[in-house]
C-alpha cells in the first residue's frame, strides 16, 4: 500500500510516498509527482522510516507521572485551565506550539486560545525561525505573503543566498539550484554567510560577511543601484511608497569602500556582487535564519526587499525576495495566525478584523490585543504572571535562547501540559500532564511549504498506543471547557474546511490569503487533495504574487522601509571576545527527538561540537577533537573542538540540536543571549558574545551498548544512536576513585564484566559485558589525553553489535579498541545514505586515481542519492 | 675400542663430556659448528639412548608422542662427527692430576678438557616409605617407561608436587586412564610460575579434565603393603589417600656427586665462572648441574645459553660471557596455555596491567617497572608470550605502546620514527 504524504522536516516540504509492505514494515520514497522535490529526498527525508519505531514514544496520557485515561487527562487539563483563568484571568494561560503541527492542529489551538479563552498568548517556535521575515513582508507588502515559487530557483540568472546554508538546511532546493546551474552555467550564485558552508560549493562569489552587518550591505546595494541608475523609477513611482526616506537612510551606508570596511569584506567582492545584482533582471534573493535570527532581523529583511522593490523585482519570473522557512509547516501556522501578534487567517487585531473573526467564530470573548511572544512568554512564566502553559510538539528547554532560564520557568509553572509524540524531552521532564500525540507517519492533515504550497500529510499508520491527533486533543479539551458547540469537528477535513472558509473573509480586503475553493471539499476530495499553492481561486495564477505591482496594503502600494545598520545587541568585549553563531547541521533536525533515532543520520556529526578557526584555536590553546568549555554571560557548555578555516577568525559555530536527551552540558541554547528583534520578537541566536577555553577532564570514556542506557551524570556526555547500538562519549572533572564501580554504574548493571582490562597507573580500565558470546556493552575509561579514548575504533566496535557472536580474534581485540589487523576500518561516515566512510573514499581515490566526485559516486555510490555529501567528497579529492 | 686407540694417537687435545643430556650435547653441537676439528671428542652418557629432547617426555607420557619422535641425535650422528660415544656408561671418578675419567665399567678416558653436564636428579622427599616399590620419579626415558607400564595395571596415582613437572605427570597419567590426585604442599599450584589468579584458572581447567587436587598437603609418610608396594599416603594433618602408585615431582638437585668426589668446588651446584669454567680451568660445567653467581637452573634456555658460552671458550674464541636472563616458562599440557616470564609476583614499585576474560578463562598480567616490561603471566591465550618475553629481555621502553601492550604485537603500533625500538640496555 502507498500513502502520499510530506516530509516531517524542513520547509522545502518534499512529497513522500510511504510504502507499507505486506509484513507491516514501512519504507519511504520521494514522491515523483510532488512539485517540491519530483521524487528526490535528502538524507533526513530518506531516513524517515527509521523514525517510525516505537522507541521513546509517549503512548498514554500521564498525570503527575501516572498513567491516566484520556477522559481523566482531558478533564484535568480543561478544569485546571478553567480554574486558573477563573482565578487569574485569561492572560494567565498560554499555548506554546510548533511549526511541526499541522494546519488543522494550529487552527484549533488558535481558535481555542484567541476566540474562546480570550487571550492571544499563543506563540510558536516559528518565532525563532522566520518571524522576522513575516514582519518584513508585512511591513513591505501589507501581508505575510511570499511572492516567489521554487521554479524561480531554476529560472533566475542570479541567486543570492544570504544567511542560508541551503545545502544542509534545504537540501532539495540546493539540489534544484545546483542542477539548474549545471544546465545553465551562466547562472550565478552569491552566498553571503560568515561561514564558508557547504552551500559555497556552488557559489561564484562568497561574501564572508561580519555577523550582523547585513543591513549595511543591502543599504549599500540600494545606494549603488540608485547611483548607477539601475533603479526602476517608474515602478517605484507607480507601485511603491517611502522610497525617499529609505534612500536617505541607505545613503548613510556610504560607498562600496565604506560598506566593505564595515562588513569586513574585500571591496572588490562587494563591488562584484553589487554589479551582478544591478545588471541581472532575474535576481532571486533567498534568505533564512542568518537574516531572521537577529535583533535587527526585520530590518534586514526589509533592506533586502527594498532592493527588490527599487528594481521592480517582486513576483516576477526568477525575481523576488524569497524567505525560505525552516519548518515543515511554519507557513501553515502563519496562515491560521498561530503567532501571538496575528489574529487569524492573516487578519489583525484591528476593530474590523476582530469583528469579522468574532462573528465567524461566534466568539464574543475574543482576545482584543496581541499576546506574548515566545521569549516574553517564558519570561512571564518565570515571573509568575503566566501560570499555565501548554507546550505542543516543541522543546523550548532546548531551543529558546537563555534556555537555563526557560528551564527555571518550566519548573515553577503552576501547570505545564506537554503534548508530544516523544515521552522524554528536556521539556516534558517538568510537565505535570503528558498527552500522547500522533507522530509523523500517523498524523493526518495539511501543511504549507515555503512556496505557499498546501499538501496533504497523510498517515500510513495507526497512532501508536493511545496517541491522538493534536487537533482532536485540543477539540476535546475545548469541549471539556464548555465550548463543545464551537468545536464540532470529527475529522481533520472538518477543521480544514472551516479554516478555508475563514480565509474567504480576506476577499473583502486586499489580502491574498484565500483558500476559497477548498472550503467545500468532500472528505474524499480532501483525502486526495493534490499539492496546491494559495491563493486557491478560479482563474488565478498563484505561482507568484504581486507581479502586477498590486500589493496587500490599503493603498495597494508596496512600502519601502527606511532601515539603518545598528549592529548586534551584545557586541563582543574584552571579557567576551568571541562571537557565537548557532545553526543546523545536515543530518539532524531541531532537538533530535526524531533524527537521533535514525542511525544513518548520527554518523555524519556524531557529537556536539564547536567549530573554530585554526588561528583562534591556537590563540585560545585549543586542539582539534579535544574538549572545550564555552561560556557566555548566560550559560556555558562543553563541546568537542572542530578546527576549520571555514569560519572567520574570532567566531564560533555550534549546532543548535543537542540537548539533555542525547548529551550533557551541550545545550547551546543556554548560552544564547536573550536579545530579540523589537518588531518580530525573534531572538538573536546568531550572535552571542562568549569565550572559550580548553577543558581538561580528569577522565574520559567511550561506551557502546546494545541497550538504551540512561546518560550518566557527568560533566560531558554525548549519546549517539547507531544501528543495533548506542554510543556514549563521556568525560568528567572529578577524580575517579573506583573505576570498576563507575563502569558498572555507567553500564547500568550489577553483573561482573565478562572481560576486564585494568591499568592502575593511568588510571585506566576497560570492560565489556557479553551474553551468549554477543556483545552487550563495552566501556573504555582513561585519562582525557589517553590513546584509547582518542583512538578506540568506534566504527569497528559499532559493527560488532550486529553480530550474534564475536569470533575469537574480535573478542581478543575488543578491549584494545582496535580492529584486528587485516580488517579494514572505513572511517568517519561521509555518505550517510549509503554508509560510505572517509577512509573507504580516500582509499578509492588513491587506488583508482579518481579525480572527481562523479567517479567516486560511480565506484562507491557515495554522493549519488541526495548528493549533499558531494562537497565533502570534493574536499577529500582536493586534499589528495 | 678401535677408534679409541686411533684417537689417543692423534696429536689433537682431548675433550671429554660427561652427560649427553640437553646442555652437554648442545655444547658439543655449538663447538662442532665453531671448530669441527679442534679436539678429539668423547661423550660418556649414562642413559641407554642417544641424545633426546627431555622436555618432550611429558607428551610421550600423555601418549601424544613416541620416544622416536623426540630423539635429537642418534648413534649415527656421533659417528658422523667423529665423536666417541660411550653409551650407557656411568662416569664414576675423575683424576684431575692424571686428567682421566673412569667409568663404572672400568674404562679410563684421558682428557685435556672436560665438560661436566650431569644435569640433576629428582629430589625424593625425605619421608618414611619414599623408597617403596612403585614410588617413581619423572626425569628420563626409563621413568616414563616405568610409569606407562604401571598405568596399565594400577588405577590410583598420586603425584606429589604441583609444579610444572608434577602437573605434566598428572596429566599424562590421567591421559593413560588413571585416577590421579595431585598432592601439593601450598595453596596454589604452579606457585612459582604463576600468580594466584592464573593458578586458580589452571586448577579449574585441570579439575575439569578429571585431575583431583589435595592442597596444603604435607606428606608425612608413604605406606606400603606386605609386598613392599606403595598403598597409601599419610599427611601431617591426618588426611590419608589410598593409592597404588606415587610420582615424586618435588624438585631436582644438581647432580654433583662426581664433581665433589674429585674435589671440585661445589656449593649446591658446581661453581662456575662467566665462561662456565669450574675452579679447575680444565673442567667446565653446563646445565642443571651448575651454580652460577649463586643461581641454580631448571630450564633448557639457560643451559643452551651456557652451552654457547662454553663452546665459544672451548673453541678459544674467548669473548662470550654468560649472563643470566629472564626466563619464560610454558606448561606443556595439550589444550592448556599457560606462560610466564620475568618477575611477576609482588615486584616492588611495579604496576600490573591486567586483562581478564572470565568466560573464556583468559587472563593476562603484565608487570611494568620504570616503563619497562619486567614480567608477564598469561593464561588461556599465550600467543604473545614470545613477544612479551622479547620485550622483557630487551628492556624496551614500552611507554609509547602501554595502552595496547597487553593485546599483543598486532595491536601495538610504535609511533613513527621509533618503529624499531632499541633495547634500553643495549
Ligand atoms: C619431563 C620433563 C619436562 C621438562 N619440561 C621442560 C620445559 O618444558 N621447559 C624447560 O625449559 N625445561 C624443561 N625440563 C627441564 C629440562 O629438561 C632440563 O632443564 C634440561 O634437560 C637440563 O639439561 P642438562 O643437560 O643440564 O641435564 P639433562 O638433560 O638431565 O642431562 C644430564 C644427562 O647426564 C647424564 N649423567 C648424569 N650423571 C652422569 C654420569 N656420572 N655419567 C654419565 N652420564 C651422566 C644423565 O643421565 C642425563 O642424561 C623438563 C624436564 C623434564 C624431566
Ligand atoms: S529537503 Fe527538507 S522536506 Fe525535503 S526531504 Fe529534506 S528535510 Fe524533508
Ligand atoms: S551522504 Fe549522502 S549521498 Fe550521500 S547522498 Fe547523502 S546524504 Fe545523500
Amino acid at each position: 500500500m502507498v500513502n502520499r504524504s510530506t516530509c516531517a522536516y524542513c520547509g522545502v516540504g518534499c512529497g513522500i510516498e510511504i510504502h507499507t509492505n505486506s509484513d507491516g514494515s514501512t519504507s519511504v520514497k520521494g514522491d515523483f509527482e510532488h512539485p517540491a522535490n519530483f521524487g528526490k529526498l535528502c538524507s533526513k527525508g530518506s531516513s524517515l522510516a527509521h523514525t517510525l519505531t516505537g522507541e521513546g514514544r509517549l503512548l498514554h496520557p500521564k498525570i503527575h507521572g501516572l498513567r491516566a485515561s484520556w477522559e481523566q487527562a482531558t478533564h484535568y487539563v480543561a478544569s485546571e485551565f478553567t480554574r486558573i483563568i477563573d482565578e487569574h484571568g485569561p492572560q494567565a494561560v498560554a499555548f506554546y506550539v510548533s511549526g511541526q503541527l499541522l494546519t488543522e492542529d494550529y487552527y484549533v489551538a488558535n481558535k481555542l486560545m484567541k476566540g474562546f479563552i480570550g487571550s492571544a498568548n499563543i506563540d510558536t517556535n516559528s518565532r525563532l525561525c522566520m518571524s522576522s521575515a513575516v514582519a518584513a513582508y508585512k511591513r513591505a507588502f501589507g501581508e505575510d505573503s511570499v511572492p516567489a515559487s521554487y521554479e524561480d530557483l531554476e529560472i533566475a540568472d542570479l541567486i543570492v543566498l544570504t544567511g542560508s546554508n541551503t545545502a544542509w538546511c534545504h537540501p532539495i532546493l540546493f539540489q534544484r539550484i545546483k542542477s539548474a546551474k549545471a544546465a545553465r552555467p551562466q547562472m550565478k550564485v552569491v552566498v553571503i554567510d560568515p561561514r564558508r558552508t557547504a552551500t559555497c560549493e556552488i557559489a561564484d562569489l562568497h561574501l564572508a560577511i561580519k555577523p550582523g552587518t547585513d543591513v549595511a550591505l543591502f543599504n549599500g546595494l540600494l545606494n549603488h543601484l540608485q547611483a548607477s541608475g539601475k533603479t526602476d523609477a517608474q515602478y517605484i513611482q507607480q507601485h511603491c511608497e517611502g522610497f525617499e526616506a529609505a534612500m536617505a537612510s541607505a545613503r548613510q551606508a556610504g560607498d562600496i569602500q565604506q560598506v566593505a570596511t564595515l562588513c569586513d569584506l574585500p571591496a572588490s567582492d562587494v563591488a562584484e556582487f553589487y554589479q551582478w545584482f544591478a545588471d541581472t533582471e532575474r535576481t532571486l534573493t533567498c534568505f533564512s535564519q542568518g537574516i531572521n535570527q537577529s535583533s535587527q532581523g526585520t530590518d534586514k529583511g526589509n533592506a533586502i526587499i527594498n532592493c527588490h522593490l527599487a528594481t521592480g523585482r517582486v513576483g516576477k519570473p526568477g525575481a523576488s525576495p524569497f524567505s525560505l522557512t525552516g519548518q515543515p509547516n511554519a507557513m501553515g501556522g502563519r496562515e491560521v495566525g498561530g503567532l501571538a501578534n496575528q489574529l487569524a487567517a492573516h487578519m489583525e487585531f484591528n476593530p474590523q478584523d476582530l469583528k469579522q473573526v468574532s462573528e465567524f467564530w461566534q466568539a464574543p470573548n475574543i482576545a482584543r490585543t496581541p499576546g506574548l511572544k515566545a521569549v516574553d512568554l517564558f519570561d512571564a512564566v518565570a515571573a509568575g504572571t503566566v501560570k499555565a502553559v501548554w507546550v505542543m510538539g516543541t522543546n523550548p528547554a532546548v531551543s529558546l535562547p537563555n534556555a537555563g532560564k526557560v528551564v527555571q520557568a518550566l519548573q515553577q509553572a503552576e501547570l505545564l501540559v506537554v503534548s508530544d509524540c516523544i515521552e522524554t524531552t528536556d521539556t516534558s521532564t517538568y510537565a505535570q500532564v503528558l498527552l500522547p500525540a500522533a507522530g509523523w507517519g500517523e498524523k493526518d492533515g495539511t501543511v504549507t511549504n515555503s512556496e505557499r504550497r498546501i499538501s496533504r500529510q497523510k498517515g500510513a499508520l495507526e497512532p501508536l498506543g493511545e496517541a491522538r491527533q493534536d487537533w482532536r486533543i485540543l477539540t476535546d479539551v475545548a469541549a471539556a471547557m464548555g465550548f463543545a458547540e464551537h468545536f464540532p469537528y470529527t475529522t481533520a477535513a472538518d477543521v480544514f474546511r472551516e479554516h478555508a472558509r475563514l480565509t474567504r473573509l480576506n476577499r473583502h480586503s486586499p489580502r491574498k490569503l484565500d483558500l476559497g475553493n477548498l472550503a467545500e471539499l468532500s472528505e474524499q476530495q480532501y483525502d486526495e487533495l493534490a499539492p496546491v499553492q494559495w491563493p486557491v481561486l478560479d482563474n488565478m495564477d498563484s505561482q507568484r504574487l504581486y507581479g502586477d505591482g498590486h500589493f496587500s496594503t490599503d493603498s495597494g502600494k508596496a512600502r519601502f522601509v527606511a532601515v539603518a545598520y545598528s549592529g548586534v545587541s551584545h557586541p563582543v568585549s574584552p571579557d567576551w571576545p568571541l562571537a557565537l553563531n548557532t545553526g543546523r547541521i545536515r543530518d539532524q533536525w531541531h532537538t533530535m527527538t526524531r533524527t537521533a533515532l535514525a542511525p544513518p543520520l548520527n554518523a555524519h556529526k556524531p557529537e556536539p561540537f564547536v567549530e573554530i578557526h585554526p588561528d583562534t584555536a591556537a590563540d585560545m590553546g585549543l586542539e582539534d577533537q579535544k574538549l572545550a568549555r564555552i561560556q557566555s554571560p548566560w550559560g556555558s557548555a562543553i563541546l568537542r573542538v572542530n578546527v576549520t578555516d571555514s569560519l572567520r577568525r574570532g567566531e564560533l559555530f555550534v549546532p543548535m540540536h543537542w540537548n539533555d536527551q542525547w548529551a550533557r552540558g551541550a545545550r547551546i541554547g543556554e548560552l544564547v543571549n536573550p536579545a530579540v528583534d523589537p518588531i518580530s520578537g525573534q531572538p538573536e541566536s546568531k550572535h552571542t558574545p562568549c569565550r572559550i577555553e580548553p577543558w581538561h577532564p580528569q577522565w574520559s570514556a567511550v561506551m557502546l551498548s546494545r541497550d538504551n542506557l540512561p546518560i550518566p551524570d557527568c560533566d560531558y556526555a554525548a549519546k549517539i544512536r547507531g544501528k543495533h547500538f548506542y554510543r556514549y562519549e563521556l568525560a568528567g572533572d572529578a577524580t575517579a576513585t573506583d573505576l570498576t564501580a563507575q563502569a558498572q554504574q555507567f553500564a547500568d548493571t550489577d553483573a561482573e564484566p565478562s572481560v576486564l582490562y585494568q591499568d592502575p597507573r593511568q588510571p585506566a580500565m576497560r570492560s565489556a559485558w557479553l551474553d551468549a558470546g554477543g556483545l552487550r556493552t563495552c566501556i573504555y575509561i582513561g585519562p582525557g589525553n589517553s590513546g584509547i579514548i582518542a583512538n578506540a575504533d568506534r566504527n569497528w566496535l559499532s559493527g560488532l553489535f550486529g553480530k550474534p557472536e564475536l569470533d575469537a580474534i574480535e573478542r581478543k581485540a575488543l578491549l584494545s579498541g582496535k580492529s584486528p589487523a587485516g580488517v579494514e576500518d572505513c572511517g568517519r561516515t561521509i555518505c550517510a545514505c549509503f554508509g560510505v566512510g572517509e577512509k573507504t573514499i580516500l582509499k578509492a581515490i588513491r587506488e583508482h586515481r579518481l579525480t572527481d566526485a562523479a567517479a567516486v559516486g560511480k565506484l562507491l555510490k557515495a554522493g549519488t542519492n541526495c548528493g549533499s555529501c558531494v562537497s565533502e567528497i570534493k574536499g577529500l579529492l582536493a586534499a589528495n | 675400542m678401535r677408534h679409541h686407540a686411533v684417537k689417543t694417537e692423534s696429536s689433537k687435545p682431548k675433550l671429554v663430556f660427561v652427560g649427553n643430556g640437553m646442555a652437554g650435547t648442545r655444547t658439543l653441537e655449538e663447538l662442532l659448528t665453531l671448530t669441527p676439528d679442534k679436539y678429539d671428542i668423547s661423550v660418556i652418557g649414562e642413559e641407554h639412548f642417544g641424545n633426546y629432547n627431555r622436555i618432550m617426555l611429558s607428551p610421550v607420557l600423555a601418549g601424544e608422542k613416541t620416544i622416536e619422535n623426540i630423539m635429537l641425535n642418534d648413534d649415527e650422528w656421533y659417528r658422523r662427527n667423529n665423536v666417541v660415544f660411550y653409551k650407557g656408561e656411568q662416569a664414576v671418578a675423575i683424576d684431575r692430576v692424571k686428567r682421566q675419567v673412569t667409568t663404572r665399567n672400568g674404562k679410563c678416558i684421558p682428557y685435556d678438557r672436560l665438560v661436566l653436564a650431569t644435569g640433576s636428579t629428582p629430589f625424593r622427599i625425605p619421608v618414611p616409605g619414599n623408597d617403596l616399590t612403585n614410588v617413581l620419579t619423572f626425569r628420563d626415558i626409563d621413568d616414563v617407561n616405568n610409569m606407562l607400564q604401571l598405568s596399565r595395571h594400577k588405577q590410583h596415582a598420586a603425584v606429589i608436587g604441583g609444579g610444572l613437572l608434577g602437573l605434566e605427570a598428572a596429566n599424562g597419567l590421567r591421559k593413560q586412564g588413571m585416577d590421579v590426585t595431585v598432592v601439593h604442599a601450598y595453596d596454589a599450584i604452579l606457585n612459582r610460575q604463576l600468580d594466584k589468579t592464573a593458578s586458580r584458572l589452571l586448577q579449574d581447567t585441570l579439575e575439569q579434565k578429571g585431575i583431583r587436587f589435595l592442597m596444603n598437603a604435607a606428606t608425612d609418610s608413604i605406606q606400603g603393603n606386605a609386598d613392599n608396594e606403595v598403598c597409601g599416603l599419610n599427611f601431617k594433618d591426618g588426611r590419608q589417600l589410598a593409592v597404588d602408585m606415587v610420582v615424586m615431582a618435588t624438585g631436582v638437585q644438581p647432580n654433583i656427586s662426581l664433581a665433589k668426589s674429585c674435589g671440585l668446588q661445589c656449593d649446591r651446584g658446581i661453581l662456575v665462572n662467566d665462561v662456565m669454567q669450574s675452579f679447575d680451568p680444565a673442567i667446565y660445567a653446563v646445565g642443571e648441574c651448575v651454580q652460577h653467581r649463586g643461581q641454580l637452573f631448571g630450564l633448557v634456555a639457560p643451559g643452551y645459553d651456557q652451552a654457547r658460552v662454553c663452546a665459544n671458550h672451548l673453541a678459544e674464541l674467548g669473548i662470550a660471557r654468560y649472563t643470566q636472563k629472564a626466563l619464560a616458562t610454558q606448561l606443556k599440557i595439550t589444550g592448556i596455555q599457560a606462560f610466564s616470564a620475568g618477575q611477576f609476583d609482588h615486584v616492588p614499585d611495579s604496576e600490573e596491567i591486567t586483562f581478564f576474560d572470565g568466560q573464556l578463562g583468559h587472563y593476562k598480567k603484565l608487570v611494568i617497572k620504570d616503563n619497562q616490561l619486567v614480567g608477564a603471566v598469561l593464561y588461556g591465550d599465550t600467543q604473545d608470550g614470545g613477544w612479551f618475553f622479547e620485550l622483557i629481555q630487551q628492556q624496551t621502553d614500552i611507554s609509547p605502546i602501554r595502552d595496547q601492550l597487553i593485546f599483543g604485537k598486532d595491536f601495538c603500533q610504535w609511533p613513527e620514527q621509533a618503529t624499531a625500538p632499541l633495547p634500553a640496555a643495549a
